[in-house]
């Protein structure tokens, strides 16, 4: 029996009678992660990793109707085995992993495979069947090691501060900006974040989850000398705005995974791209998907049939799972990832 | 090839001209001259002819990349760059090469040409290993003759002029030809670009033209032209031919001609070498060539009757699809030469008995022309005539006719001007008052994914016209045009929303979408066309404005495009 279904409220789960991330109010949801795409208004109850509760609560509602489960810990319901498993994403993602009559399947939601010090790392989990994310399913995406990208990010920062030139960085403010800020060297200079990252940034600390000291850019003034030496991180959608007129002149830099073909990151018209995502690239994904052991894929939103195609021709049983996620932050039109 | 590779991923990387100068400043300085000579060559926008024929290149790529070729297309379709998708899909390798542009230019990549495809499948790999990846791409592009980056010529000319401290004209004026595919880049000829300045510099030496002096558009109403211009006395009126840009140089007994890309283009035109019989050397004209009808045209010298009162009158200049498919040409027929012969309508005379004529007035190197022209009696040389008019209204009214004269619009040239180097206005000016395009609003049924800035994004589109009139049962969308300018980033982006969400049908990288967009598209010329299933072919084609309000049922059909037509 297939465990989880594609329908139009959102994938669902027969046996359990739950919901996966759906995107239409349900009863019951369990959310795989934070970000708006996966974790939407309106449902009756909510199941959530422990980790993300906090920015859950902040996002969605302080009173939502929410339990939590530790990573690892089960839960019985309706006869199906639930736990959640670490996803690498952001703080608080997980893999959900349902286990009912022997067959044991595993949601993915959005993982990343490369630790970072922001969130627990990815562990993979064995199952039949392995539901898997595509956002960057193109053996085009490798990824550089992210040691690498936050030396350019620091070299590319100090070179600006040496010319008294504001560093503005835009980046998803929910987990994209907590890794580089954990990445960046705060001894260039003055850190400033936007409105969007600050409250993200204050859960992250409530986890425990070390992060320089920011300034919310909204206290500096105009012509303050500090701006001169600072790197503003910024949500994409402050590109352009009257908000970030006010830094003068500025370099500005855009981190995401999309930053790897010219071709975006000229569109974006930014003066650097730092390729930099919290997804898994080409490499990660395969090698995400063996570590499973599992025979049969879904896949959802990115490249569905790309990676359809070349796990069949693997010898692998993989489908096309139909759903409404990546409107958010990995969007090809939006370029966040 | 690394330091290049750096180059251009920092002029890749800015939209500044003053970061660019700087890139430019930076590499210049610090590379060895055989280097920055071949450096020059291609940011100057130098090509040499492709090395490699693309299904080969693509072909070793897939095997060294190892993956399926289906996936290795889908890639590319993302990418939307052939060189950019090789080098992020082969294995990745540390960069050991300590080669120079020059040694990797005239070493390794100009001797692929012409090797036979099993030594090229082994060759090829070898070069890439050497490379990182910002190296291996720019080595591809190098490959494929695909390489461009964002830094124009002049810009180039000012690096070049700021690192050896001369004038940036003098460097456009020794640049001329630079980019030509009979020239190889030197270590001297680039020592000779950024020379010190020597007295008898202006003595032109060969088929050396000069840099062309380019106008800029006039977007004004009318109304605006006495304050913006002054009067109509001041200004030499002139059509705007709808031909090629290019510079007639007679020297040494030899005609030389150059087109405005700077390219030797004399054997494409033969008849036009004729001319050496009657111009005397140290001659250099500069004028449009056209395709002529020699039976239709009026009395040889003049290119339009002038005659007040008729209707205008097609002169013979014919349409520029005629020459086009004279320039496409390899072979140059006897019966091609028939069909589309071609002429010169001169309109300025760069140089005289030898002399630069450049800083002389425009009035007085145009009377000089005339001069020129009558005593070379030959009638594939003519002078592009003047347009007399009383006021800018009058001319304007004129104007109006210029898609039946077969022109594009008026160019209007300060009497006083001296001859400029490329889009400046700071000795005179010329002006390109063009008319507006075709347009017609038609409806999007097809969609590519773009390339280079619109990769990845559903951009590049085939719009159609209906086959009937409103009302009419069944009628049906004709495909005829494709056009991917013209948009705004955020109205690419939506339309590709939009075309992901409408698809019908995907065939290869294309898809049929659920006709719901009706834009306006523009062009400049249309002419009946066998090859197309509309029956007709566009020049130019790009979307004016999204019509948002327009329904489809609205949009334009094959009549009003036959109407057009003629």
């Amino acid at each position: 029996m297939d465990l989880v279904i594609a329908r139009p409220e959102g994938l669902y789960c027969p046996p359990g009678d739950f919901y996966i991330d759906p995107w239409k109010p349900v009863d019951r949801a369990v959310i795989t992660h934070a970000h708006g795409d996966h974790a939407r208004w309106g449902m009756n109850h909510y199941l959530a990793a422990a980790d993300s509760e906090g920015i859950l609560r902040t996002r969605i509602a302080q009173d939502m109707p929410l339990q939590t489960l530790t990573y690892g810990e089960t839960l019985e319901h309706n006869g199906v085995r639930l736990s959640f498993h670490p996803a690498g994403h952001v703080l608080g993602s997980a893999q959900l992993r349902i286990e009912h009559q022997g067959e044991v399947w595993v949601a993915s939601g959005d993982y990343k495979v490369e630790p970072d010090a922001t969130c627990t790392p990815f562990e993979p989990v064995h199952c039949h069947t392995f539901i898997t994310e595509s956002t960057f399913g193109l053996p085009i995406y490798r990824w550089p090691a992210q040691r690498q990208v936050f030396t350019e990010i620091n070299d590319w920062w100090r070179a600006n501060a040496a010319a008294g030139r504001t560093s503005v960085l835009f980046c998803y403010a929910f987990g994209k900006a907590q890794r580089i800020l954990h990445g960046l060297d705060a001894a260039i200079g003055p850190i400033l974040v936007h409105g969007a990252v600050e409250p993200l940034n204050r859960v992250y600390r409530e986890a425990g989850i070390a992060l320089p000291e920011t300034l919310y850019a909204g206290d500096i003034k105009k012509g303050d000398p500090r701006l001169k030496q600072a790197i503003v991180l910024a949500p994409p959608s402050a590109g352009g705005s009257t908000w970030v007129r006010r830094f003068g002149d500025f370099s500005d830099g855009f981190a995401s995974g999309w930053m790897m073909l010219r071709g975006t990151r000229r569109r974006r018209g930014v003066d650097r791209g730092f390729v930099l995502s919290d997804h898994a690239d080409w490499p990660g994904l395969l090698w995400a998907i063996e570590q499973t052991g599992a025979e049969r894929v879904m896949v959802t939103h990115g490249s569905v049939a790309v990676l359809v195609r070349y796990l069949r021709e693997r010898g692998l049983d993989a489908q096309a799972f139909e759903t409404e996620y990546g409107e958010e932050d990995d969007t090809p039109a939006q370029e966040a990832g | 090839m690394k330091a290049f590779a750096e180059l251009y991923a920092r002029l890749d990387a800015t939209t500044s001209s003053n970061a660019k100068l700087a890139a430019m400043r930076d590499y210049f300085r610090d590379t060895p001259a055989e280097d920055a000579a071949w450096a020059v060559y291609f940011l100057a926008g130098g090509r040499p002819r492709q090395l490699v024929p693309a299904r080969l290149l693509r072909e070793t790529a897939v095997r060294a990349s190892g993956l399926p070729d289906w996936l290795f297309e889908e890639s590319y379709q993302a990418v939307g760059d052939l060189a950019e998708t090789i080098s992020l899909l082969l294995p990745e390798a540390e960069h050991q090469d300590q080669d120079g542009l020059a040694v990797w230019m005239e070493d390794k990549l100009l001797p692929l040409r012409g090797l036979p495809p099993e030594e090229l499948a082994e060759r090829l790999p070898r070069l890439w290993a050497q490379l990182d990846r910002r190296s291996q791409m720019v080595c591809i592009k190098l490959i494929t003759g695909a390489f461009r980056v964002g830094v124009s010529k002049l810009l180039v000319t000012r690096a070049l002029a700021a690192l050896a401290e001369i004038d940036p004209k003098r460097v456009a004026q020794r640049l001329v030809g630079y980019t030509d595919l009979s020239h190889r880049p030197s270590a001297d000829g680039y020592r000779a670009l950024i020379a010190e300045e020597s007295a008898d510099e202006h003595a032109q030496r060969g088929g050396q033209p000069y840099p062309f002096f380019l106008a800029h558009a006039l977007q004004a109403p009318v109304e605006e032209f006495n304050t913006l211009l002054g009067p109509p006395e001041n200004w030499l009126v002139e059509w705007k031919w709808d031909g090629i840009r290019a510079q007639l140089v007679k020297r040494d007994g030899q005609i030389w001609v150059w087109s405005r890309g700077e390219e030797l283009v004399s054997e494409r035109f033969p008849e036009l070498c004729e001319l050496a019989g009657c111009l005397p050397d140290g001659t250099v004209i500069d004028g449009e060539i056209v395709v002529w009808r020699f039976d239709e045209s009026p009395a040889q010298g003049e290119a339009f009757e002038q005659s007040g009162e008729a209707a205008p009158q097609r002169s013979g200049v014919q349409p520029f699809a005629l020459l086009q498919q004279r320039i496409g040409r390899k072979n140059l027929t006897a019966k091609v030469l028939e069909q589309a012969p071609v002429a010169v309508l001169a309109y300025d005379l760069l140089e005289w008995q030898g002399e630069d004529w450049r800083q002389q007035p425009l009035h007085a190197r145009r009377a000089r022309l005339e001069q020129v022209v009558h005593d070379c009696p030959n009638p594939r040389l003519m002078v592009s005539p003047t347009i007399e008019g009383l006021d800018w209204a009058s001319l304007a009214r004129e104007r109006e006719a210029s898609r039946a004269r077969g022109v594009e619009g008026m160019m209007i040239k300060a009497r006083e001007a001296q001859y400029g180097v490329g889009r400046t206005k700071d000795v005179g000016v010329w002006w390109k008052w063009k008319i507006d395009p075709y347009s017609i609003d038609a409806v999007l049924i097809y969609a590519q994914r773009g390339h280079g800035r619109r990769a990845s994004l559903y951009t590049d589109f085939t719009f159609a016209v209906w086959d009937g009139e409103p009302g009419e049962p069944n009628r049906s969308l004709v495909p005829f045009a494709k056009a991917y300018s013209g948009l705004t980033d955020e109205e690419m982006r939506r339309v590709d929303a939009i075309v992901r969400r409408t698809t019908v049908e995907k065939f290869g990288p294309v898809r049929s979408v659920t006709p719901t967009l009706v834009f306006e598209l523009g062009f400049e010329g249309i002419a009946a066309s066998s090859r197309h299933k509309s029956g007709i072919a566009v020049r130019f084609p790009r979307m004016l404005r999204w019509r948002h309000d327009k329904p489809i049922e609205e949009a334009d059909t094959l009549a009003t495009l036959q109407d057009l037509l003629g």
